[in-house]
């Protein structure tokens, strides 16, 4: 009797917490749709775009067929029918106004290869009849080549890992082998390595400017605390156009610093302070410092000063006590601060970019620059599903951390 | 380690003492300094961007609000930062009111969803809603651009909104529900107007993000939709003029009301909730 109280008890008490639960998951609901369609499926176009493409086989489906039943050895050129069915397509392509964008997608495998399609592209209109083989080869030699063939079999497929190839500096030759991309084309590692560095140059030096003061603020009265850290939290709110137009005025050739230091005679000659390292490393410290004061601050501040006194009461040396007892319980500040900090100058872009010369760009430029000027999307995605894999692994540390919603800032 | 340093330190202790003190005194000078270099070129009648200003003139200020593009720019600005605070503040909070819930299972993940746009790169976040939203034909439009803008600032509204939460007294709305009210009775006339200035402040967050972001509006926008910080963005880029020293300026002082506003209902805050400081 008392038992069977007790479970129905139970279960209307654990059916109450279902509905409650249910009821929260109906608040929670709305922004977790709109997150998911504003957000997740965009970053997730992202990623599909880095491996789908399939302009070759949409456009050139009779040649990759023929291709395929042919399925001879890659040193070899291709027989007729293959031509043939390459006659059909580029035909249909060229009334539909394709032919240029196939010829552009060939190219960014091989340059030189759009000139070739392109040379095909505007005699097929007027033949009729064929053979084709020696039509393509009149229009350009090429065609006898096994070069251009093979890499449209590379393309032959929707889905490829060409782009994360060409993202790493290799790429796939036209006898599907994968080998580095020539000298002047591999920039890409060279790139990551500079974001890296970069990122980690300015975490160091706000570590180093962030430390001191977050523990001088962690010490001081509320009041005189308060009042310094309004100083931290004018700048963090201001516009980071502002403050990065505020460094091209601070830094350029007759700019505050060089002025300063040619008046007092230091210097004769204004020294280069802009549009290189400096300046990026400079400008990104001034504006992420207060990512780094601030968790340190609210940690800093919870450590009860009894610890210290008691190391010394027991005899330990002012370092000693610093190292030993107070230190360590500033560790989860100073790994969330310096975490926080890392991932967001890996994503930087507007500042490098107005501030950095033409070797101080970040992976985030090179996105930019291959979605907007060479108009190469499947690799801006790759490079961009890049950063994104870096930058989402060092959240879930961050979590593991600092723990979800702890991003308090102010 | 307050001013008055104990009787007993010992001199290398106060020399120690010292040096922080100047060391953070320049880590502030560096802080505040840039901030502040702009204020005095603003106002400068010559078009430099350096010292010394001969003669203070509010020339450049006159160019900003009657140049019709600043205008424009402007205009485009206030118009995607209230929508895109709207729609983040609304979806944030009641997320927020939901997320309170006790022991809701799966609350670390959802929240670590909710809070990761604030640290996604935003080049590949623009990257992604280009591609999208030019397939669902909003490209080229403000309404894509408020959307992102309110993925951005919505993890702010989650944040403050869940911290003001966490001392919110929930025995106050069973309370309200004993005495017979409903449940969004119970939320719109006990719950909110306690957590109000949590709210506030979140949408503050919200609308500096927006206001301040750049990146997306130069993957989404067309000519049309170019927005302040857009035009200082190309104004930097290709003809150097004052006019954004002028805009900087305003927008220091739009920091300056921020930081203000958000002191104050911090304050609000912590008085309505009765903590004790």
């Amino acid at each position: 009797m008392v038992a069977d109280s007790t479970t129905a008890l139970g279960q209307r008490l654990r059916k109450a917490e279902r509905r409650g639960h249910f009821w929260a998951y109906v608040l929670i609901a709305p922004l977790f749709l709109f997150v998911a369609l504003s957000f997740i499926v965009p970053l997730g176009t992202v990623l599909l775009n880095s491996v789908y493409d399939p302009i070759i086989p949409d456009n050139l489906s009779r040649t990759v067929r023929a291709l395929d039943a042919w399925n001879g050895p890659r040193d070899q050129v291709p027989p007729e029918p293959v031509f043939a069915a390459l006659a059909q397509d580029l035909k249909i392509a060229v009334q539909e106004q394709k032919a240029g964008a196939i010829a552009n997608r060939l190219n960014i495998e091989e340059s030189g290869l759009r000139t070739i399609f392109m040379r095909a592209a505007r005699r097929v209109a007027a033949q009729e009849e064929g053979p084709w083989a020696p039509f393509f080869e009149a229009a350009d030699p090429a065609w006898a080549q096994p070069l251009i063939w093979g890499n449209i079999r590379n393309l032959a497929e929707p889905t490829h890992s060409l782009f994360f190839l060409s993202a790493l500096d290799s790429r796939r030759l036209a006898d599907a082998s994968v080998a580095p991309q020539p000298e002047d084309q591999r920039i890409h590692i060279t790139i990551y390595l500079r974001t890296l560095g970069v990122a980690l140059t300015v975490t160091l030096a706000c570590l180093a400017l962030g430390f001191p003061l977050a523990y001088l603020l962690a010490h001081l009265r509320d009041k005189t605390a308060n009042l310094l850290l309004i100083l931290v939290l004018l700048p963090f709110w201001t516009s980071l156009l502002v403050r990065t137009t505020a460094w091209m005025v601070v830094l350029q050739k007759e700019g505050v610093i060089n002025s300063l230091l040619q008046a007092v005679g230091l210097i004769t000659e204004p020294l280069p302070l802009v549009y290189n390292r400096f300046g990026v490393v400079a400008a990104m410290t001034h504006i992420l410092l207060p990512f780094m004061i601030l968790p340190m601050y609210s940690v800093m501040r919870q450590i009860p000063a009894s610890y210290v006194r008691a190391a010394r009461s027991l005899g330990a040396s002012p370092s000693t006590a610093f190292l030993r007892v107070y230190l360590p319980q500033c560790i989860p500040g100073i790994g969330a601060g310096a975490l926080l900090v890392f991932i967001l100058a890996l994503g930087y872009y507007i500042t490098p970019a107005l501030l950095g010369g033409s070797t101080d760009q970040m992976i985030s430029y090179f996105v930019a620059d291959n979605m907007g000027r060479s108009l190469n999307w499947g690799l801006a995605s790759a490079l961009a599903a890049i950063l994104l894999a870096a930058v989402l692994v060092l959240y879930a540390i961050y979590d593991r951390i600092a723990g979800p919603g702890n991003l308090k800032l102010g | 380690m307050s001013a008055a340093l104990p009787l007993y330190t010992t001199p290398l202790q106060r020399i120690g003492h010292w040096i922080l003190w100047i060391f953070c005194a320049t880590v502030l000078i560096f802080l505040i300094a840039p901030v502040l270099v702009v204020v005095p070129l603003a106002f400068n009648n010559e078009p430099y961007f350096h010292f010394p200003v001969k003669e203070y003139s509010l020339r450049w200020f006159r160019e900003l609000f009657t140049n019709p593009a600043w205008l424009h720019a402007i205009y485009n600005s206030v118009i995607t930062a209230v929508l895109a605070t709207l729609l983040a503040t609304t979806l944030g909070t009641l997320a927020a009111v939901g997320l309170n819930h006790h022991k809701l299972p799966g609350k670390r993940l959802i929240m670590a969803v909710l809070v990761s746009p604030m640290i996604v790169p935003v080049v590949v976040l623009a990257v992604g809603s280009y591609f999208f939203f030019s397939k669902l034909g909003i490209a080229n439009n403000l309404l894509g651009i408020v959307l992102v803008h309110a993925v951005l600032g919505m993890p702010f509204v989650v944040i403050t909104v869940t911290a003001t939460l966490g001392g919110f007294d929930m025995n106050l709305m069973r309370a309200a529900r004993g005495l017979g009210a409903s449940q969004f009775t119970a939320f719109r006339r006990v719950m909110l107007p306690i957590v109000w200035p949590g709210v506030l402040s979140g949408a503050l967050f919200a609308f500096a993000t927006s206001f301040d972001e750049v990146v997306v509006v130069l993957f989404l926008g067309g000519p049309e939709q170019t927005t302040l910080p857009r035009q200082m963005w190309t104004g930097l880029r290709e003809q150097l003029s004052p006019t954004i020293l002028a805009a900087a300026f305003m927008l220091i002082l739009f920091a300056i009301s921020m930081l203000l506003l958000l002191e104050m209902l911090r304050r609000r805050s912590v008085a309505l909730r009765g903590v004790v400081e």
